[in-house]
């Protein structure tokens, strides 16, 4: 039996859980097998019918009064404690976060080795999975000899895809035995989100690097993306030079991005700002240097002074609405 | 408040990253090395908070001799003492990490007593095995939250907070704890000159690392199939803003 750990917020599911599933299911197919969900907290039990769709054969549904928050030694005792009763063969959770979080916690109880973000995955004598590296710029193969074999499934690696058939998702209940002391680890207070675009669902991002070459030079950046209903992101020597705040970052150690079009202005790619902006469905590159590696990896590019290039667009937008 | 801090040494590439002929490894040849982005931020958050309550800040790594240099920066920008779990650089999987590390802290908290907090990064910059941490608090019964963006000392109690998709989760740990921090915690400092000449003079207490190998192996590393790509220039200058607010129309970004 394969058994995928849903991830969920208070009973809201994550994408990546579907995904995470997806990979379940398909893993299962190959090898004859069926795949289980397993879901945290009474607060997921509606979530039955959606996991039915996309190939769940059952859901083991962990019930505790420590479970009604998100705690990551709680959840991690409770995946661990199920590998024990259930005996799967393997245990996939989402390549998030929260996932790999839980996971990590899960297989330090188990003693188990636990393979972060894989994109790819092969069962024989020996495990074999692709997992991502550098944020995704260098892949690994890696060969597992684990039971239950525990990985994550990376992000968006994965889409997520109802079963041909789908599965009874027939509930069962699960008593997980913990310790009170894991209360020390759950969540003790919330911020909720005010609602709003985010960097990482923005439809436009409008980017700024080094080339910008001060905190006040991005208020054009920020004309344009206001124009767009974008928002402005930057890369980490931005950040370093206190020029605009991390939550802006887009890297592999700030966020993923994947708007419409991304206009990364006077950034020259390094590895560490490609892999967040990869994902963007077109890239323009507006910068002096034609061989940047930005330029020479996006779509679409403007060879110029960014700081001519980006009101000049802007001014041209305003053109065009007025006349139309 | 007694804190230690442990990191890793990574190669700083640029645009691209090559791998040795045999497959096993990043080519380094023409690289420099740094401290992986989130443990600079951890470091950086530990001197703040010894700078704000007392206490001193020791810094650990696991790696090649060569990473006694990410030990003297760390003395440079703050921590007193320092620790290397001498390897011979080949890459350790994340279960024989964490053991090596574990049974150094037991050691050093024999000799020198407990550490209020231990911090991490939240995964490592190249390797991104998201655990060592985790199965380092696991072993010592002690606490752990990743990702933290904030961390403050409030009774006894470590109070984190980090973002996740709904909003700001707020933990309270019961110390002694430890935490995997994340990058825009703080924008670490510089060096001073001061800085620099006592890290030149910071002894550096070297252990052979020995842990059993974990049941993870890597085989192979490889650059993912390059997207085949051809750039369009839609020209120099401001004389390429028709083009660009073309293409913006055409992409239907332009409502």
């Amino acid at each position: 039996m394969i058994l995928v750990v849903v991830e969920h917020d208070r009973g809201t599911i994550a994408a990546a859980a579907l995904e995470a599933l997806t990979a379940g299911a398909r893993l299962a197919s190959d090898r004859d097998d069926v795949v289980e969900a397993l879901t945290i907290g009474a607060s997921a039990d509606a979530l039955a019918d959606q996991l039915a769709t996309y190939g769940a054969a059952a859901v083991h549904q962990a019930h505790h009064d420590l479970l009604s928050d998100y705690g990551p030694e709680a959840w991690g005792e409770v995946v661990a404690q199920a590998a024990v009763t259930l005996r799967p063969t393997t245990v996939i959770a989402t390549g998030t976060d929260r996932g790999n979080e839980v996971l990590a916690h899960a297989a330090a109880r188990l003693d188990q080795p636990m393979v972060a973000n894989c994109i790819e995955f092969t069962d024989g004598d020996v495990f074999h999975v692709t997992r991502v590296r550098w944020g995704g710029s260098l892949l690994e193969e890696a060969a597992v000899d684990a039971s239950p074999v525990l990985f994550t499934v990376a992000h968006h690696a994965i889409e997520a895809q109802p079963a041909d058939s789908p599965g009874a998702a027939e509930p069962r209940p699960f008593e997980p035995d913990l310790d009170p002391s894991l209360a020390r680890s759950v969540v003790a207070e919330r911020v909720e989100r005010v609602a709003g675009i985010t960097l990482s669902t923005a439809p436009v991002v409008v980017g700024g690097g080094r080339g910008v070459g001060s905190a006040e030079g991005f208020a054009s950046l920020q004309e344009l993306a206001d124009l767009l209903g974008g928002v402005v992101g930057c890369s980490r020597a931005v950040t370093n030079n206190g020029w605009r705040n991390h939550t802006d970052q887009v890297g592999q150690t700030g966020t993923r991005i994947a708007p419409d079009i991304y206009f990364a202005c006077g950034i020259s790619g390094a590895i560490q700002h490609w892999v967040g902006a990869m994902a963007s469905k077109n890239i323009l590159a507006i910068n002096t240097d034609p061989n940047a590696n930005m330029v020479t990896k996006a779509g679409y590019a403007v060879i110029g002074d960014l700081h001519e290039v980006v009101p000049a667009i802007s001014a041209e937008i305003r053109r065009r609405r007025g006349v139309n | 408040m007694k804190i230690l801090v442990c990191v890793k040494r990574v190669p700083a590439p640029g645009a691209r990253i090559n791998i040795t002929a045999d497959g096993l490894a990043v080519d380094t040849a023409f690289l420099g090395f740094t401290t992986s982005p989130h443990e600079e931020c951890a470091l950086e958050a530990a001197v703040q908070l010894v700078e704000a309550g007392g206490g001193d800040v020791t810094v650990l790594t696991l790696g090649p001799a060569a990473a006694e240099e990410q030990l003297r920066y760390a003395a440079s920008v703050g921590a007193t003492s320092a620790v290397l779990l001498a390897t011979d650089g080949s890459d350790w999987d994340p279960q024989r990490t964490a053991r090596a590390i574990t049974a150094a802290v037991a050691d050093l908290e024999a000799t020198g007593g407990p550490f209020d907090l231990i911090l991490f990064g939240n995964e490592s910059a190249d390797s991104g095995g998201f655990q060592v941490g985790i199965r380092v608090a696991h072993a010592l019964g002690r606490p752990i939250v990743n990702g933290a963006k904030g961390i403050s000392i409030v009774d006894g109690t470590a109070e984190i907070w980090r973002e996740a998709d709904a909003g700001r989760e707020v933990y309270r740990l019961p110390l002694p704890a430890v935490v995997g921090v994340k990058e825009g915690i703080n924008l670490p400092r510089y060096p001073t000159m001061k800085g620099r000449l006592a890290s030149k003079k910071l002894e550096i207490a070297t252990v052979p690392a020995t842990a059993e190998p974990g049941t993870q192996t890597m085989v192979s590393l490889r650059a993912p199939a390059e997207q085949a790509s051809k750039t369009v220039v839609l020209g120099a200058g401001v004389e390429a803003v028709p083009a660009v607010v073309d293409l913006l129309e055409s992409l239907g970004v332009l409502r």
